[in-house]
């Protein structure tokens, strides 16, 4: 980036960013009510959200805008929880897909669902919250506690991934009620947006990322060693549970709701960083916005490749992330942050 | 002689990491504007003395004293106000700017209703100006020599503006130039009052910068005073088992610390 070679680029630019990417979000919201198995022009969509009376009005009211409205508050929590992880584990490749927290929560969901019967909503909240945290924890441990290095941290994360999506899929196929029920939901759907709670999952999701976007200073400081940020008045140890705590409600609330969805954590950030530079104030609320600019336009996208079924926003974004992680693995300087 | 009360000080601690000690029932007082270095062979407790100091390691038993009163016992973002720390190796993120890394230093004068200030921002150029990186402020951390990124570190460090700097091996990595470059730097934040703490492995530079000295072996100070005390022929032998000769600097007129030939080295 010609920005970090010459200095950091001016508030004003990153100001403008913002803006921007707000604008963008905007139209992606426009065009994901819009967008579907039946396309509508922009005066359906205008009649569906205004006359109740109209052809649309059920469709937009019931389908599209639940739909959009997750789409936004799930994008967002992803990319957040990414930007946490990244900044707490000071390791580039963190990300709550890969250090298995997405899949932790996935296990206990279909733990919930298939062995003790849970059917509510709140009942696989819980159970993905508390699965996220099992996982993320447990990654810690087994990464070495303290010592942990970033590398030891994606290994451990691997190793929880796939052990927890052979879990998954093995609990699927010994349970064809389960797998038919949680079949969208496995991959990373938006589909079911009408049958959760709206206002919960938004809720939740609104108040882990205030918590989150507050840690922003000290995370600053962290990102110049655990010595520094101690030197700077940071206790490391109480940021980090702080941290994971954040991000356990932010995915954990992403995946009861979507399922499992990847790489949104992980390439957002990036992308942030490579515009706004290594400033959390910065990059944090950035991620917010551009996980839901991502994840709205990959839910689209999915809607109109695959017409009139849709392609799964989770495969979508693995399809596009999957490549961008190979990128930054085979990039020089990948390990440091 | 009346002595001024010690900022910083461990009182009969025992130090380790899991169940390995390393000091036991250690007594050490920093006393108030020197600048004191640590010295003493590998694994002889000095970085972990300087940890202690920095609270970054708690005493399994004893305390460590911040104006008398327990470190541990006080808001870590109270202690950072008095107390500076410049690790062994710390992290400079990808791509930020020698301006923005110096600003991070004014983490404890903020909060979320305290906001960056024309203040913080007078404090950094001040830091930038003493250390002679004022040039350097757009550029990025990545791009400079070690010598300028040691000194970027120290800008930082200096922004916080405490009294009491700890200096974990600052010259470790830097070629001969820039340890003195970094030494000399020290030496004038000294003069214009501060109190310095630092860790340093060679002897030499030790006994010319120093004005206290604290020698480390086996977990336990040896000797401590001033260098023209301490650096002699035995306690030299008994600290580091290295025969030597003692002469005077003949730049500084501190001592010098000349390692003796083995006999085979005579022929």
């Amino acid at each position: 980036m010609s920005t970090t070679a010459t200095g950091t680029p001016p508030t004003t630019r990153r100001v403008t960013g913002l803006l921007a990417l707000t604008g963008v979000l905007a139209v992606l919201a426009v065009l994901s009510v819009a967008v579907g198995s039946r396309a509508m022009d922009l005066a359906e969509v205008w009649s569906g959200l205004t006359d109740a009376a109209s052809d649309a009005y059920p469709v937009v009211t019931e389908l599209r805008l639940p739909r959009t409205a997750l789409g936004l508050a799930a994008g967002a929590a992803l990319g957040l929880a990414g930007a946490l992880m990244q900044a707490m584990t000071r390791n580039p490749l963190a990300d709550p897909g890969l250090l298995g927290v997405n899949t932790g929560a996935a296990a206990a969901v279909v733990t919930a669902v298939h062995f003790i019967g849970i059917a509510s909503f709140t009942g696989t909240l819980l159970a993905a919250f508390a699965g996220a945290a099992i996982a993320a924890v447990a990654c810690y441990l087994i990464a070495g506690a303290a010592g942990a290095t970033p590398a030891r941290l994606a290994l451990a994360g691997a190793a929880i991934t796939a052990a927890g999506y052979a879990y998954v899929s093995a609990v699927q196929l010994l349970d064809t009620a389960t797998l038919e029920q949680m079949r969208f939901w496995s991959v990373g759907s938006l589909i079911n947006a009408h049958t959760v709670p709206l206002p919960l999952i938004v809720g939740l999701i609104v108040a882990a990322g205030i918590v989150g976007v507050l840690l922003a200073r000290p995370l600053n400081a962290l990102a110049l060693g655990d010595a520094t940020a101690t030197g700077l008045g940071v206790d490391p140890r109480v940021l980090r549970i702080a941290g994971i705590a954040a991000i356990t409600v932010l995915a954990g609330t992403a995946t009861a709701a979507c399922g499992p969805i990847v790489f949104v954590g992980l390439v957002v950030p990036h992308v942030v960083r490579a515009y706004t530079g290594p400033d959390q104030n910065w990059v944090l609320p950035y991620s917010m916005l551009t996980g839901a600019v991502f994840l709205l336009a990959a839910d689209v996208l999915g809607r109109v490749v695959a017409r009139p079924s849709e392609l799964q926003v989770g495969i979508v974004c693995a399809v596009v992330g999957g490549p961008f992680f190979l990128y930054l693995v085979s990039r020089r300087k990948v390990a440091r942050l | 002689m009346t002595v001024s009360p010690s900022p910083l000080a461990v009182e009969n601690a025992t130090l380790g990491y899991g169940r390995l000690a390393i000091s036991e029932g250690l007594t050490v007082d920093v006393p108030d504007g020197e600048f004191t270095v640590i010295i003493g062979p590998n694994a002889c407790g000095k970085s972990t003395l300087l940890k202690a100091l920095a609270r970054m390691l708690k005493p399994s038993a004893g305390r460590v004293l911040l104006d008398g009163r327990d470190i541990h016992s006080r808001s870590t973002r109270t202690v950072a106000r008095r107390l500076g720390l410049l690790p062994q190796s710390p992290i400079a993120p990808d791509g930020i700017t020698v301006a923005d890394l110096v600003a991070r230093g004014r983490y404890p004068h903020q909060g979320i209703l305290r906001q960056w200030s024309a203040r913080d921002e007078a404090v950094v150029a001040e830091a930038m100006e003493a250390t002679d990186i004022t040039d350097l402020a757009s550029r990025s951390v990545d791009e400079l020599s070690g010598g300028q990124r040691q000194r970027v570190w120290i800008a930082m460090v200096l922004a916080q503006q405490t009294p009491l700097l700890l200096l974990d091996e600052p010259t470790t990595y830097l070629d001969i130039t820039h340890q003195i470059e970094v030494l000399d730097l020290c030496a004038k934040l000294h003069r214009e009052g501060r109190t310095l703490v630092a860790v340093l492995h060679d002897l030499n530079q030790a006994a010319r910068y120093a004005t206290h000295l604290i020698a480390m072996r086996d977990g336990a100070v040896v000797a401590e005073g001033a260098p023209a005390d301490i650096v002699t022929d035995d306690i030299v032998e008994k600290v580091f088992d290295l025969p030597c000769r003692i002469i005077e600097d003949p730049e500084t007129a501190t001592p010098l610390v000349i390692p003796r030939a083995r006999p085979r080295d005579l022929g």
